[in-house]
């Protein structure tokens, strides 16, 4: 009792001294101190820094969504550099509209959906084998996991057309795999002169069920990291109350990585979304069957002539401008969602503690 | 409630033990934490000896040593084994597809450099390999151009994303914005956007001296060579081929590039900062650590080994980026190494992969001298 009545004394007996000290004096005290300053100083350089580089980040989105409303007169101007002296909305307009931009937009939606969705599911699956359990091999299966991250796209780009469009590639090769594709790229044949899986998106879906996907091996990677954080004591006190590994995985492990997962999801999402090199190798150039977004990027000219017929000489800037046109519309979706799920990205990763 | 009892008959079995009545109590009402790991055997129990209700009574023993040795005699696999075959299980189809679809890709993009095409067939052709290293000499240009390029951006894009985790984990206002804009590019600079830059910027080079480039903004990035000179001229530090204000310029020039290629890395690090327990930077407050010093003896011993991680994936990231100089000259567009072939592409891939996998090597062997790891396991 005595030792609490000494502290409310002197903590009195400070405020009080605080308290008669003139404000001048205390002012003083607060604000010229080397602390504060340095403070002061941190804090002004930081914002300045942050504001800097969010500039260089946004510049170019800035400088497109501008570009975009330009005119035809704006872009023979020469002092025009970024705000529009007639601004127009011709460009969105045929995109929109003469571009089949909805039709798009729909398919690319269900396709990047299901194929994140796939990936996700798959990729959390493989990752919790090979975080929670130890066996024979792990090792190297984890290797091919990070052979996968290391090996570009582009070098298979050859032997995965071939791999998905010659059916004779699946005769001489003995492997489990062919067995389940054979009969259904037959049945697909049947409208392609009996050859593989052309013109068709399903090539993507399968590689996303064996978990081969565009980077699908970051993802394996980061859910692993993850699922090592994860206390071995749910498992344990799951599998003592009777609950399967199956069931333990579904029913708890998924529940409390929501955050983790949510981050592979956008990242699946977006980069099906924007993705240019798988749709351009097992889709041709002018597919009618299948509108992707990336075929609003690859129409442009078609735009550029449609509006020769109005103008004539249209500056190649102003084709550049157009092709910004489409990629503003393309990206526009994905800062939508970026905007809602963004907390989510961080917040998964801070959660996940990947420690290498 | 028979199975129990059956269950209670079963691990009474061992004779040998007299235990007191209170014990006998005990064991009387089952506990319901044990009985699923106990059920399944229950049900495997055999009926030969099934012993009475007195008898239970009688010999009752502690549980446990009792019924462990009997599920590893019953059972095929033991508890490690049957973890090792769900293991396998959750593995299986990326295992199937490494084993289905991957490798034999891998081996076929392989072969084919050794035969030139994809329907020749004679066995080991280095036509391809000659045309790529002897008779057009622009690949090894190329690769060590775009190796010089990289050799730079590497340490710059993991400097930059630690410096801004660091920052972006402080507390201040506006932090979410901050962080939300820094990530953009991960998801937007990607892809079919990223190759509509790449062209835009294309076209801004081409055209250089045209209508909207006058002033010479667009093309040449955010500064021109001659105001660094001038901020330099002081410190002219040349030795070779190594100039500090060239340097200093294209990193510069690089920036929206650093930027949006340090996304990835940025997540990575703020995530091994959240990992460092508080009471650590605590105990350094206590002891009158500057945050300088604490930032060379904590912060940064306890990041390194995400530093050797984001090393690495930077390495791959860049090398195997699109707009990388020897990509670009691989997929063709600048007419390169005449790689429209599928013989030639997969001869100068391939060689470039086996460089890369060196540099990353070398990248972690240097790393690993520094990389400090909490614990030793």
């Amino acid at each position: 009792m005595d030792t609490v009545k000494v502290k409310r004394e002197s903590k009195n007996k400070i405020k009080v001294d605080f308290e008669r000290a003139p404000l001048k004096e205390r002012l003083k005290q607060k604000f010229l101190s080397i602390n504060f300053l340095t403070k002061v100083v941190f804090v002004i350089f930081r914002t300045v820094l942050l504001i800097g580089i969010t500039f260089i980040i946004l510049y170019p989105y800035i400088k497109k969504i501008l570009s975009s409303i330009m005119s035809i007169s704006d872009m023979k101007d020469a002092t025009v550099i970024l705000i529009s002296k007639n601004p127009t909305h011709i460009q969105y307009w045929y995109i929109l509209t003469q571009n089949g931009y909805l039709k798009a937009f729909i398919t690319t939606f269900l396709v990047s959906l299901s194929v994140a969705l796939i990936q996700t599911l798959v990729c959390a699956l493989v990752a919790y084998g090979l975080a929670k359990f130890k066996f024979k091999g792990n090792a190297i299966v984890f290797g091919f996991v990070i052979m996968t991250l290391m090996i570009p796209q582009d070098a298979l780009k050859n032997s995965m057309d071939a791999w998905f469009r010659q059916i004779t590639l699946f005769e001489t090769t003995l492997n489990p795999i062919s067995f389940i594709l054979k009969p259904l790229q037959e049945w697909f044949g049947l409208f392609e002169n009996g050859y593989g899986f052309s013109n068709s998106i399903i090539p993507l879906y399968i590689l996303s069920i064996f978990g081969l996907g565009f980077k699908n091996g970051l993802f394996i990677f980061m859910l692993r990291q993850f699922f090592k954080g994860v206390p071995d004591e749910l498992e344990e006190s799951a599998f003592v109350d009777g609950s399967s590994t199956l069931r333990t995985f579904f029913s708890i492990i998924i529940p409390i990585s929501i955050p983790m997962l949510v981050t592979v999801f956008i990242f699946a999402f977006s980069w099906q979304w924007t993705d240019d090199f798988y749709t351009s190798l097992f889709l041709s150039q002018d597919d009618s069957a299948l509108t992707l977004m990336k075929h609003i990027a690859v129409t442009p000219p078609k735009i550029a002539e449609m509006l020769k017929n109005e103008v004539s000489n249209i500056s190649s800037a102003y084709q550049t401008a157009i092709m910004g046109t489409a990629s503003i519309l393309i990206a526009l979706p994905l800062i939508v969602a970026y905007v809602f799920l963004q907390r989510r990205i961080v917040e998964g990763v801070e959660r996940s503690g990947i420690v290498g | 409630m028979k199975k129990i009892n059956e269950n209670q008959n079963k691990i009474t079995l061992n004779p040998t033990t007299v235990v007191s009545e209170e014990h006998n109590v005990y064991l009387a009402t089952p506990s319901k934490v044990e009985k699923p790991v106990v059920a399944p055997i229950a049900q495997e129990a055999p009926i030969e000896e099934a012993p009475t209700e007195e008898k239970a009574k009688q010999t009752t023993q502690p549980v446990e040593p009792a019924y462990t040795p009997y599920v590893s005699k019953k059972k095929g696999l033991s508890l490690n084994g049957k973890k090792a075959l769900s293991g396998w299980l959750f593995c299986l189809p990326f295992v199937l597809g490494v084993i289905g679809i991957y490798l034999p890709m891998v081996i076929k993009s392989i072969e084919v450099s050794f035969r030139g095409s994809f329907g020749s067939d004679d066995y080991l052709n280095f036509d391809a390999y000659k045309l790529v290293f002897i008779d057009d000499g622009r690949f090894t240009t190329t690769v060590m151009d775009a190796m010089g390029e990289l050799v730079l951006q590497i340490p710059a894009i993991v400097i930059f994303s630690l410096f801004m985790a660091i920052i972006l984990n402080q507390k201040m206002t506006g932090r979410t914005f901050f962080r939300a804009v820094f990530f953009l590019p991960v998801i937007l600079s990607t892809g079919i956007i990223d190759a509509i830059d790449t062209k835009m910027n294309l076209g801004a080079v081409t055209e250089s001296g045209g209508v909207d480039n006058n002033t010479g903004e667009e093309a040449g990035g955010f500064i021109s060579a001659l105001d660094v000179d001038m901020l330099l001229s002081n410190v002219k530090i040349k030795i070779g081929e190594f100039d500090l204000a060239e340097m200093v310029v294209s990193l510069i020039n690089d920036i929206f590039k650093i930027v949006s290629r340090s996304g990835v890395q940025m997540l990575i690090f703020l995530s091994g900062l959240q990992s460092i327990s508080p009471s650590i930077y605590e105990s350094c407050q206590m002891e009158g650590a500057t945050a300088w010093e604490t930032f060379w003896k904590i912060t940064l011993p306890m990041i390194s080994p995400m530093i050797l991680v984001n090393a690495i994936y930077t390495v791959v990231d860049l090398f195997t980026a699109a707009d990388n100089l020897v990509m670009q000259g691989l997929a063709g567009y600048g007419g390169l190494f005449g790689s429209k072939n599928p013989g030639n592409f997969s001869a100068g891939i391939w060689v470039y992969i086996l460089l890369v996998l060196v540099v990353i090597v070398i990248v972690a062997l240097i790393m690993k001298t520094v990389v400090f790891y909490q614990r030793k396991d």
